[in-house]
Parts: C-alpha cells; structure tokens; sequence
C-alpha cells in the first residue's frame, strides 16, 4: 500500500504537469480558431476576453471579397499532390534501384544523389531561381514542383525498406518472364505500403506547407498559394487579424485531418529516419 | 539468331538499372547539381541581374569576412541556435521520459505535444506574432489583467528573438520527444531488470542505464536541431522580417535580402556557399559519428 502510494505521489504530480503543458500548447490553435471567427469590433477590443462570444462568420466573408481564396487552394491543392505523384513515384523507382540492383557506379551515383539533394534551397537560392525562370516557370505551379520533385529522404528511406523485400521473389517473377517495369509495379510496390504511405503523408506535407521557395517563384498575388496568402495578408500595415486567423485555420485545417488520420507513420517517418 | 536476341536481351538488362534512376538524376543535375556549381561561379561575380556581371575574383569572399551585418547574421544565428537546441532537447526529453510511463491518456497527450510538427512554419509564425501583437495581442492581454504592463515583444530588439524562440520550442519540443521516445522504447527491459537485481535505485538506474543509451539520440538530435537551426527562414520572415533593425536577421534571411531586394547576386551566393560548407560540416560530422555507431552494434 505505502509502495503504491510512494509510486502514485510523483505520478499524479507529472500528470498534472503534463495536462498543463498540453493546454499551454492547445492554447495557439484555440486562439487561432476563436479569433477566426470573432467579430471584427471584439478582436480590436484593448482587453481581449479569453472566451469566445457571438460566432460570425463575417472574417470568412470579407476575405473571400477580398483575395482569390478559392484560387490560392486550387494551387496548393494541385502543386501538393502532383509533387506527391511526381516526388514518390520518382523516388520508388530509384530507391528500388539502389536497393535490389548491381550496378557499375553504384555507390558513387548514391553518394552524389544524396550529397547533392541534401544541399539546402537557401543556399542555391540565386542559381535555382535563374535556371527556373529560364526554363520560363516563374509564377507557374510547375516552377515549383519540378526543382523539388527529387528528395534525399524519399530515396534513402525507400531504399532501406526495400532492402529487405526477399530476392526470391523477384527472381521468380524475372523466370516467369516478367519484365522489369512489371515487376516493379505489380510485385514491389504491393509488398511496400508502409514505407509508400509515409513517402506520401511527408511529401504531401513539406509541398503544403512550403514557404521560402514558393515565395520567390511565385509572385503574382493569383498563383499564390495558402502559406503565400497568409504572408500577404499579414504583411499588410494594418493587418486584419480576424482575416489572416482565419486564412491560417483553412491552410492548417488539411494537415491537421492528415494527423488525426496518420499520426502512426508521421511517427513512424520521425522516429525511423529523424527527418522534418 | 537466338543468341543475337539473347545477347540483346542481357545487354538491356544492365541498362534497366540506369533507365530506372534517370529520372532522379536528370531532376538531381538540372536543380541541385548545376546549381550548386553554378552558385560557386556566380559568387565570383558582381551582378544584379540586369546589365553585365563583372568579375571580382574572390571579392565577395573578402567582403563577406569583413561585412558587419553578416558577422551579426551570423551571430544571431548562434545565438538563435544557442536558445532553442538545447532547450528544445531539454524539454523533448523531460517529456519523453514523463509519457514513457503509464499515465492515463498518454497516447491523447502524446498527441497533443506532437501536433505542431505539422503547421507549417508560416501558419506558426502568423499565429505566434499575433498571441505576441504589441496591442492587441493576448500575452499582452494577460500580462495587463495580472497587473504588469505591456511588452513590445516584436518591435523591440531585447524581446523579439526570444518570442522567435518560444514559437519555434513550440514546434521543436514535439519532434524532439517523438526522436526520444522511440530511443527509449527499444532499450531492452532485460538491463532495468538486471540494474534492479543488482539492487540499483531508480536515479542510479536512470543516470547508468538511460542516459548513455539515449546517447546516440541526443546525437542525432543535436546535429539535425542545429542545422535546422541554421536554415530557418519562414518563421522569422512572417515574424519579424528580420527586424527590429537587424536584431532577428539570420544568415538565410541575409542571403535572401541580398538576393532578391537588394539585387546582388554575387554576394547572395557567396554567401550562400559559405553556409553550404558550415553545413556540409555539421553533416559530415552526423554520418562519420553515425557510421561509428553502427560499427559499434
């Protein structure tokens, strides 16, 4: 009894730490959602009142009047998922290769890949932005899904996966006669789920949530997308804050229904590779 | 006839290999590789985009060491990177060892601490210059009604980086504790038992089993939280925008500056080489420590 008690004193004492935290850290989001939908006069008020009143839809409003909001989700709709169809397609594909062929240059091509993607945007920033503009890709979605379609992480996590799918297999479809292509999508891809649904939720996530490189390719207020507008709109003088909590709600709203619905492989993804 | 085809048939076979990851490396030459070379040549250059580029030589590497603003770049940076990695791997780890006990609803708070990994830094950066808003902003709201006063805490230098840290400890604290709870949960039970029959207390236990098992972890960390670190940009952009004056300017933010306001291209990229190397360090660190680790296994 005194052992259970002994145990259960710092215990309730840590779970009470650790519920206050939880709030503290709930507390942004909740500000965030409450501003969003607060009337404009009770926003602007010298003393803000930490319970929500009326709800009013009126911000959604005025920031449909005034900016192409439905727009700037068509472009973070589409340059997400085409880069997700691009970007994990792309990296299958190559990880396989490193992960079940024989080849001459083999490593030195797996070096040279990773080396060479691990180099950060903000340092090739200038020389990515001429090679881009002239392939005539500025303000177009395309200006932003090709130079980031290829990604160090994708590949390096593939191939570890697919390291261990058993040799026989392939072998067996290779006797059957089946050609190589064939193989790979009707008896790799099968056997590699796992990894494919945390290749898809990352990317899927870092082309959403994309700012800095968006930013210098897309410059025309119509080919912005979410994470661009919201900059916009906060970079007003006045910024009208009930609008850009608003903005900021919608643009998050599709990562937080992604983590209620796979937080498993976003920890999964973490934990196994340690990448963000 | 047959061993012509068959012939054939082996000769495509070894280029099934390449045709597989030509696509990577026509995506890896066009927009890293080239880049990157191109980078190192442009960084020779004096050059605002219009008009001729003119050579300088190692000019913009002799600026960049005697350039004040980047010396303070540079420093903001560490002092940046100084506030929020080893706070940040502090309170991952606090709260790693605190959810890898059974506490009721675990899982739910686990959760909670995790899910800002996934707002985008710009959503992140909206959200807290608006909790840290001189007048309107609810920190501010609070601290009047507990009776302080005012803080201007993005329109003064003293105060602004430590609100960019608060916002990104908000989203590192999460990833961190992700990164240590997964290294504490494949610490085989079998030592704590051994520990236990050897009649070790719980403290003893967590500082000579624990700890140097969370080793390589917090390893890991350290050299992704640092280069992280280093890179960060959009979180400031939409916080500060680099200012009051210089005082949040990172070294990113400069190059940025540099490149697309100021138009000078030579520079940007000299210094985005300089950051290169500085990072190319770091990681070159992470893989020989991590290639010894998995020697030691």
């Amino acid at each position: 009894m005194t052992v259970r008690m002994k145990r259960s004193f710092p215990d309730a004492a840590i779970w009470l730490a650790l519920v206050a935290g939880a709030l503290v850290m709930l507390f942004p989001i909740y500000w965030m959602a409450v501003t969003a939908v607060r009337p404009r006069a009770e926003i602007f008020e010298a003393l803000v009142s930490l319970l929500p009143g009326r709800v009013d839809w009126g911000n959604l409003a005025e920031l449909w009047r005034r900016q192409p909001l439905l727009g700037w989700l068509t472009n973070s709709a589409f340059i997400a998922v085409v880069a997700v169809i691009i970007t994990v397609f792309v990296n299958l594909l190559c990880g396989y290769t490193f992960a079940k062929f024989r080849f001459p240059g083999r490593d030195i091509l797996f070096f040279a890949i990773l080396g060479a993607l691990m180099i950060p945007i903000q340092v090739i920033l200038v020389p990515e932005f001429l090679i881009t503009a002239w392939l005539g890709l500025l303000n177009s979605p395309w200006g932003v899904i090709l130079p980031r379609a290829a990604e160090a992480f994708g590949i390096f996590m593939v191939r570890q996966f697919m390291v261990s799918i058993p040799d026989e297999l392939i072998e067996a479809a290779r006797l059957d006669g089946a050609g190589e292509f064939r193989i790979f999508l009707r008896v790799v891809l099968p056997l590699s789920r796992p990894v494919i649904a945390v290749l898809v939720i990352f990317t899927f996530m870092w082309r959403w949530n994309d700012f800095a490189w968006p930013l210098v390719i897309l410059t025309d207020r119509d080919s912005f997308t979410l994470p661009l507008g919201l900059n916009l709109l906060r970079g007003e003088v006045n910024p009208e804050w009930g609008q850009v909590m608003m903005l900021a709600l919608l643009s998050i709203a599709p990562m937080l229904l992604i983590f209620l619905a796979f937080q498993r492989q976003l920890i999964q993804g973490i934990a196994s590779t340690g990448l963000k | 006839m047959g061993t012509m085809a068959a012939r054939w048939a082996k000769r495509r076979h070894k280029l099934v290999p390449y045709v597989f990851i030509a696509p990577n490396v026509v995506l890896f030459t066009a927009f890293s590789f080239l880049p990157l070379l191109y980078a190192v040549y442009i960084s020779f250059f004096d050059w605002s985009l219009i008009g001729d580029a003119e050579w300088l030589g190692v000019g913009n590497y002799t600026r960049l060491m005697r350039d004040p603003l980047f010396w303070r770049a540079l420093v903001n940076t560490l002092l940046y990177a100084l506030a929020t990695v080893p706070t940040g791997m502090a309170i991952g780890l606090a709260l790693a060892l605190a959810l890898n006990r059974k506490l009721p609803g675990r899982t739910f708070i686990r959760s909670i601490y995790f899910l800002p990994v996934v707002v985008s830094a710009v959503a992140t950066g909206t959200i807290a210059a608006w909790l840290f808003n001189d007048n309107y902003g609810v920190i501010n709201s609070i601290l009047v009604r507990l009776g302080g006063s005012r803080v201007a805490w993005l329109s003064t230098p003293q105060w602004a980086l430590p609100s960019i840290a608060i916002a990104t400890l908000w989203v590192r604290s999460g990833f961190n504790m992700v990164v240590y709870l997964a290294a504490l949960q494949s610490i085989p039970r079998i030592y704590y038992e051994a520990a236990r029959i050897d009649g070790a207390s719980a403290t003893r236990q967590f500082l000579h089993v624990t700890l140097p098992l969370l080793g390589p972890a917090t390893f890991l960390l350290l050299v992704l939280d640092i280069i992280h670190s280093f890179q960060v940009f959009d979180l400031i952009y939409v916080m500060t925008g680099g200012g009051p004056g210089f005082s949040t300017t990172m070294v990113v933010q400069y190059i940025y500056k540099s490149a697309f306001v100021t138009s000078e291209m030579g520079y940007a990229s000299a210094m985005g080489v300089a950051l290169y190397v500085l990072i190319l360090a770091f990681t070159i660190v992470q893989w020989r420590a991590s290639r010894q680790k998995e020697n030691v296994l």
